[in-house]
């Protein structure tokens, strides 16, 4: 098989992704889609031999964080892209959807971190190679993102004894 | 016990030893085995809201190796794309550098945007927006299916917010087409357009496209094609709606 096989084979492994990092599925696709244009277009740079996820994976971090650094509210996407700011309900499962928001509550470096290792099963190496930080950087953030988001399902367990009462 | 190492351990990174160091550690602090069960069951759950997005299909723009010119083009262009003859279109669409676009992809665009010009016509509409209505849905689908010389039904939208009200037949490039016409309980509407074509054996998966400020996903199976336009509601709230008919009608 070869990169550009491999690369299409990763394509629901990095929507995945993105779908848990920006929340709602059309701004989700738009950074896949971007993400594959780079890809696409630097895929001679790509080493053989070495891991093309983790560098598919580094590929989408660069280009969420610009995209990110771009988004202005004087955009001219028009209605293209409607929900970018607000992370939108996933499904129909109420769990989904606080998840999603709790998610969204994590800063956006954190949740970088947590969802490479949570979802991708990436190694802490893996991690900080892919977003170009220290390993105690992985370390110190994934520590911090399990930490808020025990509070907040616990805060939302709170609330919800609360409602039955 | 170092934060590091009780990651380590709940992410299985960990060796034997390493893990029954954890293990006896966690033993005697009892407060902690609840913050470990809690970042468990933190991935458990991440993995369950998300793994399903693989298997979904994947939508083939993102197949495709650049962004096809025409979904900026559209944009720009509104509603004067919509007059543009089909005939035009078509060879415009030969110009598209697109690594071999395959056939389908063309008679899938041009079904898209009749079902969106037929949108913008009929939505509209307070006193008719269908021929039949869904009080007498089964004669609805009898007469629309008999028009098209194959079964066709209208899928049930309920559950996504929307509710049948009727339908009508429409004149298509190469026959009749049904047109199902939903609406919401905010009073948008969405339209399903279906068309029949013996001559197509080929199957896609769902697909994007916009014409003008009508946004439209389509599909193809075998016999089969579906477009499901809306005006008023966002692609991705539309792409729920495309999902919840797509899989009635694909099972």
């Amino acid at each position: 098989m070869n990169e550009a096989e491999r690369l299409v084979e990763l394509i629901p492994r990095l929507r995945r992704y993105a779908r848990a990092l920006v929340g709602d599925r059309a701004t989700a696709d738009d950074l896949v889609q971007d993400t594959l244009e780079r890809a696409w277009a630097k895929l001679h740079l790509y080493r053989r031999g070495t891991d093309l996820r983790a560098w598919l994976f580094t590929v989408m971090h660069n280009v969420h964080v610009n995209r990110v650094r771009a988004a202005r509210p004087t955009d001219s996407l028009g209605d293209e892209m409607p929900e970018l700011a607000q992370r939108a309900a996933q499904g129909d499962a109420l769990l989904v959807r606080d998840l999603d928001r709790a998610i969204g509550c994590l800063p956006p470096e954190q949740r970088a971190v947590l969802l490479l290792v949570t979802l991708e099963e990436m190694s802490y190496e893996e991690v900080a190679q892919a977003l170009s930080i220290p390993i105690g950087t992985v370390m110190s953030r994934l520590s911090r993102a399990r930490e808020k988001l025990r509070g907040l399902m616990m805060g939302h367990a709170v609330a919800k004894l609360k409602l039955v009462k | 016990m170092n934060d590091a190492d009780l990651h380590a351990y709940i992410d299985g990174r960990l060796d034997a030893e390493g893990r029954a160091a954890v293990e006896s550690w966690l033993a005697a602090h009892p407060e902690q085995q609840e913050r470990v069960a809690a970042y468990r069951q933190l991935g458990e759950t991440l993995r369950e809201a998300y793994d399903p997005v693989l298997s979904e299909a994947v939508p083939a723009h993102l197949h495709s190796r650049r962004r096809a010119p025409w979904q900026r083009f559209a944009v720009a262009a509104g509603w004067i794309a919509i007059g543009i003859a089909i005939g035009a279109v078509a060879g415009w669409w030969l110009h598209d550098s697109r690594p071999a676009p395959a056939p389908a992809a063309d008679a899938g665009a041009v079904m898209a945007r009749r079902a969106a010009i037929a949108h913008a016509t009929y939505s509209p509409e307070v006193r008719h927006p269908v021929e039949v209505g869904a009080d007498d849905e089964p004669h609805l689908t009898a007469w629309l299916s008999k028009r098209l010389g194959t079964p066709v039904r209208a899928p049930k939208l309920e559950a996504v917010g929307y509710k049948l009200i009727g339908g009508r037949l429409l004149p298509g490039e190469s026959g009749p087409v049904a047109h199902f016409m939903y609406q919401c309980q905010a009073g948008t509407r969405v339209t399903l357009y279906v068309r029949a074509d013996d001559k197509s054996t080929r199957e896609t998966a769902l697909r994007f496209s916009r014409e003008g400020n009508v946004r439209v996903f389509y599909w193809v199976d075998r016999k089969m094609g579906y477009a499901l336009s809306s005006a008023d509601i966002s692609k991705e709230t539309l792409n729920k709606v495309a999902d919840a008919a797509y899989q009635q009608l694909n099972p």
